[in-house]
């Protein structure tokens, strides 16, 4: 039961990092990339958090943390420099 | 039961990120797809990491508080990115449909 179930949530936000993943390259835009690449990092915190559960060992959470934060200071930083031109002034 | 509970969980996660990919991915400018992934990021992935936390905290015994972590950080960093992203969209100037509502800072 949980094991189909897990296995049809990995198809499924496959399917999602495959869409954001094709936004990323398309994106007219510099700002729809940086939404891409925001999205990305949100999937594959899912993705890790769903293999932990289905390989049934607490030790994703961790480098899912990472992701998370190293993924914020990503967006933060392309963001601050589309507004500035520069991220540290 | 159990299983059950969280196996609604995980397909409702997986599916509500699947819907914000699909907003990404489909809706006509960068104003309307800002809106498609916070459904990923606070329904999508909360909801697969309240199923994580009730699954690792049954199988050890004791209670699993680093999933209640990274929800806490996506929940307080999605508006502060969602924001910036928008400032810098309007700063310079991105392209945008007819339909989306046209104000001074974005003319």
């Amino acid at each position: 039961m949980l094991t189909n179930a897990i296995l049809v949530a990995f198809a499924l936000v496959g399917l999602a990092v495959l869409l954001s993943f094709i936004r990323l390259i398309k994106g007219p835009d510099m700002p729809d990339r940086i939404l891409a690449l925001d999205t990305l990092y949100i999937n594959a915190i899912a993705l890790l958090i769903l293999l932990g559960i289905y390989l049934r060992s607490p030790l994703y959470f961790e480098a899912a943390l990472l992701i998370a934060v190293m993924g914020f200071m990503g967006t933060l930083a392309l963001s601050k420099y589309l507004l500035r031109g520069d991220i540290m002034e | 039961m159990l299983d059950i509970l969280l196996a609604l969980l995980i397909l409702l996660g997986s599916f509500f990120t699947l819907v914000g990919s699909i907003g990404l991915f489909k809706l006509p400018d960068f104003y309307m797809r800002l809106h498609g992934p916070t459904k990923a990021s606070t329904l999508g992935v909360g909801a697969i990491l309240v199923a994580s936390a009730i699954y690792f905290s049954t199988q050890t015994g004791h209670l699993s508080l680093h999933e209640i972590l990274v929800t806490l950080f996506l929940f307080i960093t999605a508006p502060v990115s969602a924001h910036l992203m928008a400032k810098a969209a309007i700063h310079i100037k991105v392209r945008q449909i007819k339909r989306t509502r046209q104000t001074d800072a974005t003319k």
